[in-house]
């Protein structure tokens, strides 16, 4: 398992070269092809000491970059496919980044800004040595309220301190996730992959069917996603394809019902479900097919993680929080090293359950949604006086979005009302220009009034 | 308006919003085949219940994750009766 020290390839090369393998949908690479040969042909030593934004569409070439850039790069940047492209700017900036690397999916060289290397998802045949030596810095990307990015700082031993310690497996495992490996839930399977056993790859262009189709011939063992990916395979009907050994949720509240689907489907199969987030790191992960958390795991002495419930939130500290957020005055942890994860938790009957989030965060199938933005998109549209973005429950992806609408008085308004469908059209069409799918509310309701506090702010449910 | 007829309206709703070009809705259609994805299944879902005032995947009994459009008409019709 990794330690400080030691950069990824070195420590996953630590006892012989790695036997395992790294499926994508456009190639398969052995993992112990990287000791002599490179994505990066005679092109990697450029990088040494770089601060590198990568941009990579393809999983398959992203996993081979991160692989051979930790050690030499001073700055590992993940960017998901889906950023958009006015973000980049203040990425680059955060991060300080002075060249990008790329594959024919990703944006031009051009509209980055930034000096390129375009890569494969394949190896040259070039023979390179290997030397680690940097202690990378790797920055993940998370929601921020304005609709840009939080660049949060982890290290390699932050990221894989839930590996640490543990004993190796007593056989090779071929690790899956539906997730993508850029973000936190997929980075931890990307790293259970490489260190000794199998990894294979999603890709967002594949169906559910296919993408199990070729789980199963790579003969999967273990595999994780979101909740909200695990309800989608299960009305697939194609979860029969793969049989593993164990199944992970992670990245949204575990419902007893996508529990009890998953138990159905995988009886063979031990269902845990994991807390975790980019900032806080991997918390704990709940194997006995009940939502919500035994109140043990809460204040336990000595614990590798801590966990504390202040005020109704979860709070975290251990060895896999982020460090810090990137060019940024707000902070990651509090001075006793605890992070806030934000996340409101109840007790029951000895169990905690997740309630939300704070400040009205919505999660939408594992992406979040600040109220904040998608009301100020609503608030532009001249017959809005004022808006409410809130979450509403829902069984495929966890919740959705959904808006309370206060209209603008005839006499203040431009020209005659038009009718309520016209309007909550109109609206839901201004949201779509400019907000992604998952953020434009599936409900819009024009109500009479909404609650003012006496600070003068809207009043926020659970705020 | 029928149950049948709520969901299958919904159903061509969400698809015209959601720019996604749907297949005839026929009970034997997979709903994985239907043209949708998760976000236009959640859309649905939380208009049917305002719609039907319903939400069968709520219920404190188990439910099985439809699979196909027919299960998913008749998860609504038996929660309605």
């Amino acid at each position: 398992m990794p330690s400080e020290e030691r950069s990824l390839w070195e420590s996953i090369s630590a006892r012989g070269l790695p036997s395992g393998r790294l499926h994508g949908t456009r190639g398969v690479i052995e993992l112990g092809d990287l000791a002599r040969h490179s994505a990066f042909g005679g092109q990697l030593e450029e990088l040494r000491g770089a601060s590198v934004l990568l941009t990579a569409k393809d999983q398959l070439t992203a996993a081979l970059a991160m692989l051979e850039l930790d050690g030499v790069a001073r700055r590992l940047v993940l960017c998901t496919p889906d950023l958009p492209l006015q973000h980049l700017p203040g990425v680059i900036a955060g991060a300080e980044t002075d060249c990008c690397v790329r594959d024919e999916g990703s944006a031009a060289a051009a509209e980055i800004g930034l000096p390129a290397i375009t890569l494969q998802p394949a190896l040259s045949t070039r023979t390179v040595t290997r030397r680690g030596q940097l202690a990378t810095e790797w920055i993940l990307l998370t929601s921020g309220t304005t609709g840009a990015p939080k660049l949060v700082l982890h290290t390699l031993a932050s990221l894989t301190s839930a590996l640490a310690g543990q004993p190796p497996p007593p056989e090779p495992l071929t690790w899956s996730t539906y997730y993508d490996i850029r973000r936190y839930g997929g980075l931890q399977i990307f790293f259970r992959g490489v260190h000794g056993g199998s990894l294979v790859l999603s890709d967002p262009a594949e169906s559910v069917e296919d993408f199990l189709r070729r789980a199963s011939a790579a003969g999967v063992t273990h595999i994780s996603g979101t909740p909200s990916h695990w309800r989608k395979a299960l009305m697939s009907g194609a979860t029969g394809r793969l049989a593993p050994r164990y199944a992970r949720l992670s990245g949204e509240i575990a419902d007893q019902a996508v529990l009890d689907g998953l138990r159905a489907a995988y009886p063979q199969a031990i269902v845990a479900h994991a807390f975790a987030s980019t900032e806080a790191g991997v918390a704990f992960e709940v194997r006995d097919g009940r939502a919500g958390f035994p109140e043990s795991l809460v204040g336990a002495a000595g614990a590798r993680v801590e966990l504390r419930v202040t005020e109704g939130t979860l709070q975290i500290r251990s060895a896999g929080t982020a460090e810090r957020y990137l060019g940024a005055a707000e902070r990651l942890k509090g001075p006793d090293g605890f992070v806030d994860t934000g996340d409101r938790v109840e007790a029951r009957e000895g169990r905690y359950y997740f309630m939300g989030r704070r400040g009205g965060v919505i999660n939408v199938g594992g992406m979040k949604v600040h109220p904040e933005e998608v009301e100020a998109v609503i608030n532009t549209h001249p017959w809005v006086r004022m808006s409410l973005v809130k979450a509403r429950r829902n069984p495929i992806t966890g919740a959705v979005v959904t808006a309370d609408v206060v209209l603008a008085e005839e006499s203040s308004a431009p020209g005659p009302r038009p009718a309520a469908a016209e309007l909550m059209r109109e609206l839901t069409e201004r949201c779509r220009q400019t907000l992604a799918a998952h953020k434009v509310p599936a409900l819009i309701r024009i109500v009479p009034a909404l609650e003012i506090s006496a600070a003068g702010k809207l009043v926020r449910p659970n705020a | 308006m029928s149950v049948r007829s709520t969901i299958t309206s919904q159903f061509q709703q969400v698809a015209i919003e959601q720019e996604r070009a749907l297949s005839p809705l026929s009970d034997e259609l997979k709903l994985v085949h239907s043209g949708l994805d998760s976000l236009s299944f959640a859309i649905i879902v939380a208009r049917l219940e305002d719609s039907l005032g319903i939400d069968p995947f709520n219920a404190s009994v188990a439910v099985e994750f439809p699979v196909t459009f027919g299960d998913f008409v008749k998860l609504y019709e038996n929660f309605a009766k």
